[in-house]
């Protein structure tokens, strides 16, 4: 068994930021991650990071506009944490050496972005996540910090307490991919789960192969409840074939959509009046979907995005990623084609309920970057705001673990007396768990009270069991096909629009690939890097989120910022200006509601109507 | 260990076609779901009409009999508009045979862990259109490297030789903290903006002859990772003067011989011979040691 103070989970931006963090706060730290760190999806972002660090800018404004932006379903303590912090987050990645591009002056530039009212997106050409991961694994090195990389994180090692607020996390229980050894890993301090995006859920995505949503799956059966899934961002401008993503920074420069017709469809359809193709993404998306499907789209599919008229020098000087991108992915020469796009799944903004310090509702459990859910995007996420949320919440989260004191928190975790139970969701078929000897569905990692150590152990043991059941069984069903199964429903029915009788379809076939789980079995008999194995593990976790994200949309009747409902074409701020919570219960999902909070430090925002 | 022996390899080769039939496990519950999905259109690009083409893929794994010998396997692809490498290789494992292994991830020429020797040249899969290959597509992993299992191979020695070089900033004075940018000129900017770009994939590595024959000598992402610092203006000349120290020795700068066969392959276009060049100049003007 490995013994740490801290254990981060992932070495994405988020899982780097923590353990910089636990390291500077003085505790023995370690990064456990199935991917090498350099390898983690935080490379693939292009775009930058919002931070309010120039005169006629602050982060108020950066608060205010990120407040709009979630459609009033982010709480106010995490958006101006966001905001407070993120200057001097940024600033720290300049001084341990990130490449910015620069202005004259030598500062770093700053560029606009959908939904900011000031050009405040700090970035490094077009791949600004790139060069974010990379100076923070630089750190990691410096500090001699342990990677155990191609280790997979397949379960927590919490305790069994009947109430998820009792529970304890103690560790976790990992799969060395290279050996196929199932190692335990014990925290003295924390875990912190920092496991990325869950975009392989559709089948349409920005996201890596990798990013299965492990991390929220995990804590979700461990009792950890799962905020606002139902909000997923789908980016309005990937490419058709792929799914790769042209960044925003391409609108930002002045980039334009058209329709199939020629038409500059933002402004001349009137989806946004002010703002045109800088609209927040949400507004982008079902504009282009609206276009495809009134028959203006190109071979009914996509529209174009140009950029020509920026000229070659701008083009090469911020956005020459996105000329390799399209040429390589699309064929597509952006300097003298416009390039093909569409909407795609980009991000999750729900996931693992915590609050400002990064704590989970389980004790010694911390979730921070884009599998949390400390609520600063609510239910539409502004461009930017996402790499700011894993430098400042990843931080805030290793320090809390390695015993720093941040003061309380705001944010509460798990059911107080503020919350709503839902009664009476009608779904066609009974979610969750199809047997409850499922070893999975139950939350335990062993006895009660028990030592820490043997809480590990215990989950060593359940962990090689289910292992052993997966590759000993030589027939049966494989993961690719469920996966591809779930990506499709979930691509047709939960997607940018959305209706009831699809939600409900969904989670029928959902439901239907739950159980043809039951029989998945692993063809590959190898323990050396076994990627079958670990794809079979992953596509259960798969399944887990699909539901939460399923189950919160069907709930929610109303049009909130990601969120549309067909039969529903408004905010309806008396009945949902709060959080759709959902809870494993020992493998039944229970729906819950918690309030948003709207109080921040100096003023309480007031729900208004978003128009760009 | 190294496993991988370039001329045993096409010795053992043994040619095995392996079909969708041959793979398919009669589940009741499958047959019906596979009844279910024909009704449907997916989102899938669409196949070019009975167009396939043929995917000799290299499979060895040392711990099952059957692939303890190295040998090609081959996979009958259907051609679909816009496919990479990596694409065919993924319809390969999901379709015919699950046990099939390499790394991948992003799928967008970033995370640098699908570098694969394609038609006898180091490419990212993701970022290879089949259609600019010559049939049959011939996928192998990276030379010089250990395989592991099929095409992923040991990048510990790789990332050894970067973590070697010290690859972090270390500029002269601290920052005052309170918002304080290191400042850097545009100029600056741009003359390091290429280096920056390395994503580690190790295809320079495994193109080099040299590094190949001197497993000490650093390599060229290494050294263009120390380039990267080196020639960052807010480094001072202390620093400088200890990274020459680094590179100027007998494992360092000198052993590269300018073929430029990592230059060829880089994935990120980094002109990494023109770096090393920069480097050993500057290893002179430090009046240093000659190997
Ligand atoms: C194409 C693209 C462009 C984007 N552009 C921007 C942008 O311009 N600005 C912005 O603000 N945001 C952007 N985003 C969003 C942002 O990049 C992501 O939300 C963010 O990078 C996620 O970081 P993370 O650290 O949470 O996760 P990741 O970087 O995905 O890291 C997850 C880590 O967890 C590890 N892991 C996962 N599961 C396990 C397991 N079971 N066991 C062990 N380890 C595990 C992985 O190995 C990996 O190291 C973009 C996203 C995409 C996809
Ligand atoms: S220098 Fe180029 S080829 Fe070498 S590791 Fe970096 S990206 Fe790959
Ligand atoms: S899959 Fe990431 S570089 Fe090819």
């Amino acid at each position: 068994m490995h013994e740490h103070d801290v254990l981060v989970i992932g070495g994405g931006g988020a899982g780097l930021r923590a353990a910089i963090a636990a390291n500077e706060e003085g505790a023995d730290v370690a990064i456990v991650t199935k991917l090498h760190p350099v390898r983690s999806h935080t490379g693939a972002a292009e775009g930058g990071i919002n931070a309010a660090l120039r005169e006629g800018d602050d982060w108020e404004l950066h608060a205010y506009d990120t407040m709009k932006g979630s459609d009033y379903l982010g709480d106010a303590p995490a958006i101006e944490t966001l905001a407070q912090d993120s200057p001097e987050e940024t600033i720290q990645l300049e001084n341990w050496g990130m490449p910015f591009s620069r202005e004259d002056d030598g500062r770093v530039s700053q560029r606009p972005f959908g939904g900011l009212s000031f050009a405040r997106t700090t970035y490094a050409g077009a791949e600004t996540g790139h060069h974010m991961l990379h100076t923070m694994y630089e750190q990691v090195v410096k500090r001699g910090i342990q990677v155990y990389d191609e280790w997979y994180v397949s379960n927590l090692a919490v305790t069994d307490h009947d109430d998820p607020a009792e529970r304890e996390c103690h560790g976790v229980v990992a799969y060395d991919i290279k050996t196929g050894q199932v190692e335990g890993f014990k925290a003295r301090n924390g875990v912190i789960l920092a496991t990325g995006g869950t975009g392989q859920v559709y089948d349409h995505t920005t996201n890596a192969v990798a990013n299965t949503g492990d991390g929220a799956a995990m804590a979700y059966r461990a009792g950890v409840p799962l905020e606002d899934m139902e909000f997923v961002q789908f980016h309005p401008t990937t490419l058709p074939s792929t799914g790769v993503l042209i960044s925003e920074g391409v609108r930002g420069e002045g980039g334009i959509l058209y329709n199939s017709e020629g038409e500059r469809f933002m402004f001349e359809y009137g989806y946004a009046n002010n703002d045109g193709e800088l609209a927040s993404r949400d507004v982008v998306s079902r504009a282009e979907l609206t276009e495809v499907n009134s028959g203006r789209g190109v071979e009914d599919e996509y529209v174009y995005l140009d950029m020509r008229h920026l000229g070659e020098e701008r083009i090469t000087d911020r956005l020459e990623n996105i000329l390799h991108l399209a040429r390589d992915f699309e064929g597509v020469d952006g300097l003298e084609e416009p390039m093909p796009v569409k909407p795609g799944q980009h991000y999750e903004m729900g996931g693992i309920e915590t609050d400002e310090n990064g704590e989970t509702l389980i004790d010694g459990l911390y979730a921070a970057g884009e599998c949390a859910c400390v609520s600063v995007h609510g239910s539409n996420r502004l461009g930017g705001n996402a790499l700011p949320e894993l430098i400042v919440f990843g931080a805030r989260a290793g320090r809390h673990a390695a015993g720093a004191d941040l003061g309380e928190a705001e944010i509460t975790k798990g059911k107080t007396s503020e919350i709503e139970e839902e009664d009476g969701l009608e779904t066609p078929v009974e979610p969750g768990a199809v047997e409850t000897s499922d070893e999975d569905a139950v939350a335990d990692g062993g006895a009660a009270v028990a030592d820490p150590d043997e809480t590990v152990r215990n989950t060593i043991e359940r962990e090689r069991t289910r292992i052993e059941e997966l590759m000993e069984k030589d027939d049966g069903i494989q993961h690719a096909e469920l996966r591809a199964d779930l990506q499709k429903s979930m691509t047709e029915n939960v997607n940018v629009f959305r209706n009831e009788e699809g939600l409900k379809q969904a989670l029928e076939d959902i439901q239907e690939v739950r159980e043809s789980y039951q029989d998945a079995y692993v063809n590959d008999p190898s323990r050396t890097f076994n990627t079958d194995l670990i794809h079979t593990i992953e596509t259960r976790n798969l399944i887990d989120l699909a539901e939460a994200i399923t189950l919160g949309a069907l709930a929610r009747d109303e049009f909130r910022g990601a969120h549309w409902r067909q039969a529903h074409q408004e905010r309806k701020d008396d009945e949902w200006l709060k959080h759709t919570m959902l809870s494993w219960n020992d493998g039944s999902p229970e729906l819950w509601y918690k309030p948003v909070i709207l109080d921040g430090e100096n003023k309480t925002y007031e729900p208004k109507e978003r128009s760009y | 260990m190294s496993t991988q022996v370039p001329e045993e390899k096409e010795q053992t080769e043994t040619e095995q076609e392996v079909n969708a039939e041959s793979v398919s496990h009669g589940d009741r519950r499958r047959a019906d779901r596979d009844a279910k999905r024909e009704q449907s259109v997916s989102g899938a690009p669409a196949e070019i009409e009975g167009e396939t083409f043929e995917l000799k893929v290299f499979r060895y794994d040392p711990e099952v009999e059957g692939k303890m010998e190295p040998r090609f396997d081959d996979f009958a692809i259907p051609k679909q508009k816009g496919m990479t490498v990596l694409d065919a290789l993924i319809y390969a494992r999901d379709r015919y045979d699950t046990t099939l292994t390499f790394r991948h991830s992003c799928r967008q020429a970033v995370c640098g862990s699908d570098a694969l020797f394609i038609n006898g040249r180091q490419r990212l899969g993701c970022q290879t259109q089949i259609s600019d290959l010559d049939a049959p597509v011939r996928v192998e992993p990276l030379p010089h490297q250990d395989v592991v299992k099929d095409l992923v191979v040991d990048m510990e020695h790789f990332y050894d030789q970067m973590h070697a070089v010290e690859p972090f900033f270390q500029p002269d004075e601290e920052s005052d903290g309170d918002l304080e940018e290191y400042r850097q000129t545009r100029e600056n900017r741009e003359k390091i903006k290429m280096s920056t770009r390395c994503i580690w994939c190790g295809a320079c590595m495994s193109s080099c002859n040299v590094a190949a024959g001197d497993n000490q000598y650093l390599g060229p992402a290494a050294i263009n990772k120390a380039y990267r610092f080196a020639m960052d203006e807010r480094e001072g000349e202390n620093m400088k003067e200890h990274r020459m120290n680094v590179l100027d020795q007998e494992h360092g700068v000198w052993r590269c011989q300018t073929q430029f066969s990592c230059t060829n392959v880089c994935p990120k276009d980094i002109p990494l011979t023109e770096h090393i060049q920069e480097m050993k100049r500057e290893a002179v003007k430090q009046n240093l040691k000659f190997w």
